[in-house]
């Protein structure tokens, strides 16, 4: 009897409306900060965050916004970022970082208001088919029809997005059933049978690529986002890894930080603005470990000219992965963490490593290094790119630094150029390759962390996209240096008219340039400018001085460009370098094969 | 339309496909829940694969289940990436090539089965010459009147074919097929 009594009053205090679900679920799934932007749809849940303290709203200027500031505060936490907008234009504006994240694999939980059930298809105020927009965009998303599954369902979006190959998931809320009342179901572990991510790699497997790279002796590892995916304990195993084995590693543009840039078995970047010596070691490598990335076409180049002496084993999550633009001879699927912590003790106890073995591969990677190929010609007059990144990275060593990064040369050049000791410190658009990232992501990572020093590598085009956002920066006293490589081009664009289309360069110069010192001040942030690199250190000490939202608009060389560079048509062993990239060399670059790649 | 004389550049890097695509059949066993026929869908035109048929039902009430049969084309690269890519879909349990079963299995093919139902108008000699030989097919009447005959045919797609091809001379009005359903022969499931 008693026992029914104290069912019935369980119950009764889990009763509650949709709305007050929605805030209960997030604070039962460990959120603390939550982006977004209020609008009819969803007004019942802004009004239960009115009315509590333990979830911070972050009001950011558009939902774009929202949706990067949750990728930048997931990407720098290890934890999902979770954003709240409303129908039709909110969820519409969301799809960007949807995508983004879907294609960076960033766990995004988003939730959306919808118009109450009974209007849904007929064409009502703020209606869109968001389910419908959002499904090739995400792991996952769910229209909840019922107050009752609703609990439920946003506990499941959270372990979908989390778990497995992490990625964004849409809750869409109908007014109506944010009004309801029902019963709150707390988290359970109870997933649905249909979705079970392996994590434990295949054994057998793991010790056949072991054995392959005991054998190597012109062996490459090659890892990607997925170990920082894997958490800190992946990137702590993949540097005890290259420790037993003493191979080279290099990484996507995803990867960096997983192992230390001043390691000494580190070769940079590889792809496309990857280093020589990274491209070439891939190229004429024995034994290529992939750990975590996914053969993209900018690391790639030309497939059937890629490294084609080599065996190839691929560590992945997710299966589709595998052999899908590269064929693995030895597939592990699992998480990296748990397959490295294999890998790392089957290792010590099967091979005694023969270090000197690798010495001639080491020469030969040093012969490649010797040909500095992120080398650029210095300039007393006016500040080269590369140049900024890198007293802009002298200038933040030993302090607790974040880097995200809008998308184009300026992207490139940060990566080249400022080195990451630690993972989770870069924030970058990598697969979609989305301008405009950069600023709200810096803006997600400063509310993470309020005490770190956030810097949005930016280019003048990119930090346009998303510009309003720094309203939102000096709201909420986030201290973000927005530090604009300026050359007035949109660079990458015209990097590419000069090398494939005779230099025509159509619309990639902006004529009408904002005066950003003042737009920082319009805002109520601090604007620097920069134009001579004899003034860059102490300009760059004034910004990172300045206890609030900093644009730096530095003033670089107008014309300079990206290399080295793997031009369209060509292998990894066919680089254009920096001392050979003459007017001449860069028009004839891509040949008429090349040309033909639609 | 030759209008590109000169080829444009590009960003991209594509390799000339160098195997022969091939037709498979696979089963697709997904939870019956909104949406869930969408998001297979949307994955084959998504990602630029075929689908020459598709039938959907529900197969186990109790466990909302159902099962998605889907013809596809494409190369044995390609075919492999659809699998692999329907199994990161949320809802669905498995995904079994049928095609590639059989094989592994020591048969020539999965079994499949369409039925369709065809209607004939006509009259004098046409009308009895349709009925004969829907007879020789072993289609089945299941409405007529003076006018017409509503024929139903189940079979191997090529049958249907066959049969829908030689009622056109005889008043072919209008068909309606189901698409494959499939299985692989022997005692285990998919």
């Amino acid at each position: 009897m008693s026992n029914g009594h104290n069912d019935q009053r369980e119950m009764q205090s889990r009763e509650m409306t949709g709305a007050e679900m929605v805030v209960q679920a997030l604070k039962d799934n460990g959120v603390v900060h939550l982006f977004g932007y209020p609008g009819g749809a969803v007004l019942p849940i802004y009004d239960e965050l009115f009315q509590q303290d333990a979830i911070q709203h972050i009001l950011v200027r558009h939902e774009q916004g929202a949706g990067h500031a949750a990728e930048g505060y997931a990407r720098s936490t290890g934890k999902p970022g979770v954003m709240l907008v409303t129908s039709g234009p909110g969820a519409t504006n969301a799809v960007t970082p949807l995508q983004d994240a879907l294609m960076d694999s960033i766990p995004l939980v988003c939730l959306t208001g919808q118009v109450p059930t009974a209007l849904i298809g007929s064409d009502a105020f703020q209606e869109c088919d968001t389910v419908g927009i959002t499904r090739p965009c995400t792991k996952h998303n769910w229209l909840v029809k019922d107050v009752n599954e609703l609990a439920a369902t946003i506990h499941e979006a959270f372990h979908i997005a989390t778990t497995g190959r992490p990625g964004p998931v849409v809750v869409d809320i109908p007014k109506d059933v944010q009004f309801a009342r029902g019963i709150y179901t707390p988290p359970q572990t109870a997933p649905r049978t249909s979705y079970h991510p392996r994590v434990q790699g295949d054994l057998e497997k793991i010790k056949a690529a072991v054995e392959l790279m005991a054998t190597a002796r012109k062996p490459i590892i090659y890892s990607g986002g997925g170990v920082i995916n894997s958490g800190p304990q992946a990137s702590q195993l993949l540097r005890e890894l290259v420790e037993l084995t003493g191979f080279p590693i290099t990484s996507t543009l995803m990867g960096l930080g997983a192992y230390p840039a001043s390691g000494k078995n580190w070769l940079g970047m590889l792809g496309m603005h990857g280093t020589y010596e990274a491209n070439m070691a891939m190229h004429d490598c024995d034994v290529m470990v992939c750990i975590g990335a996914r053969f993209d076409d900018r690391i790639t180049g030309r497939l059937n000219a890629f490294s084609p002496n080599s065996k190839k084993i691929h560590i992945d999550i997710d299966p589709s992965s595998i052999n899908k633009n590269v064929r693995a001879d030895v597939p592990i699927i699992g998480d990296v963490g748990r397959v490295l912590e294999d890998m790392v003790r089957l290792w010590r106890a099967s091979v005694k490593a023969d270090k000197k073995a690798l010495h001639p591969w080491w020469e030969q990677i040093a012969r490649w290094r010797a040909r500095d190929s992120l080398a650029y010609r210095m300039n007393d007059d006016v500040i080269m790119p590369q140049y900024a990144i890198q007293r802009l990275f002298e200038a933040t060593k030993g302090k607790d630094t974040y880097i995200t990064t809008e998308v184009g040369q300026h992207q490139m050049w940060a990566a080249q150029h400022f080195h990451f000791d630690q993972p989770n410190r870069w924030m970058t658009s990598g697969g979609l390759g989305t301008m405009g990232y950069g600023l709200p992501a810096a803006l997600g990572v400063q509310i993470a962390h309020p005490d770190a020093l956030v810097i949005d590598i930016a280019g003048d085009a990119s930090v346009q996209m998303t510009i309003q956002e720094m309203s939102c920066a000096v709201q909420y006293e986030a201290p973000i240096k927005i530090f604009i490589l300026n050359n007035q081009y949109m660079g990458m664009v015209r990097q590419w008219q000069q090398l494939l289309h005779g230099n025509r360069l159509s619309h990639s110069y902006t004529e009408a340039m904002p005066d950003f010192v003042m737009l920082a001040k319009a805002y109520g942030g601090h604007g620097i400018r920069c134009e001579k690199p004899g003034d860059l250190d102490d300009a760059i000490a004034e910004m990172i001085e300045v206890k609030k939202p900093v644009i730096f608009d530095c003033r670089v060389a107008a014309l300079a460009n990206c290399f080295p560079m793997i031009p369209s048509g060509k292998a990894h062993n066919e680089m254009l370098l920096p001392d050979e990239a003459t007017d001449e060399a860069v028009a004839n670059a891509i040949d008429a094969r090349g040309r033909e790649l639609v | 339309m030759n209008a590109q004389l000169q080829p444009t550049g590009s960003a991209y890097f594509i390799a000339k496909e160098t195997e022969k695509p091939e037709t498979h059949t696979l089963s697709i066993l997904v939870d019956n829940e909104p949406g869930v026929l969408a998001r297979v869908i949307g994955l084959f035109s998504g990602r630029g694969y075929n689908i020459e048929s598709l039938t959907v039902s529900e197969t186990e009430h109790e466990k909302h289940l159902s099962r998605i049969t889907i013809v596809t084309r494409g190369t044995p690269h390609v075919l492999e990436q659809i699998k692999h890519q329907l199994e990161r879909i949320v809802p669905v349990h498995g995904v079994v090539d049928l095609t590639v079963r059989s094989k592994e299995l020591g048969q020539e093919r999965p079994l499949e089965r369409e039925l369709a139902l065809v209607k004939v108008a006509g009259k004098g000699d046409d009308r009895v010459e349709a009925l004969r030989l829907a007879d020789a097919f072993r289609a089945s009447v299941i409405d007529a009147n003076t006018e017409h005959f509503i024929f139903e045919i189940t079979g191997k797609g090529s049958k249907v074919d066959q049969f829908i091809a030689i009622m056109k001379p005889l008043g072919l009005v209008e068909i309606c097929r189901t698409g494959v359903a499939a299985m692989n022969r022997g005692p285990q499931g998919m």
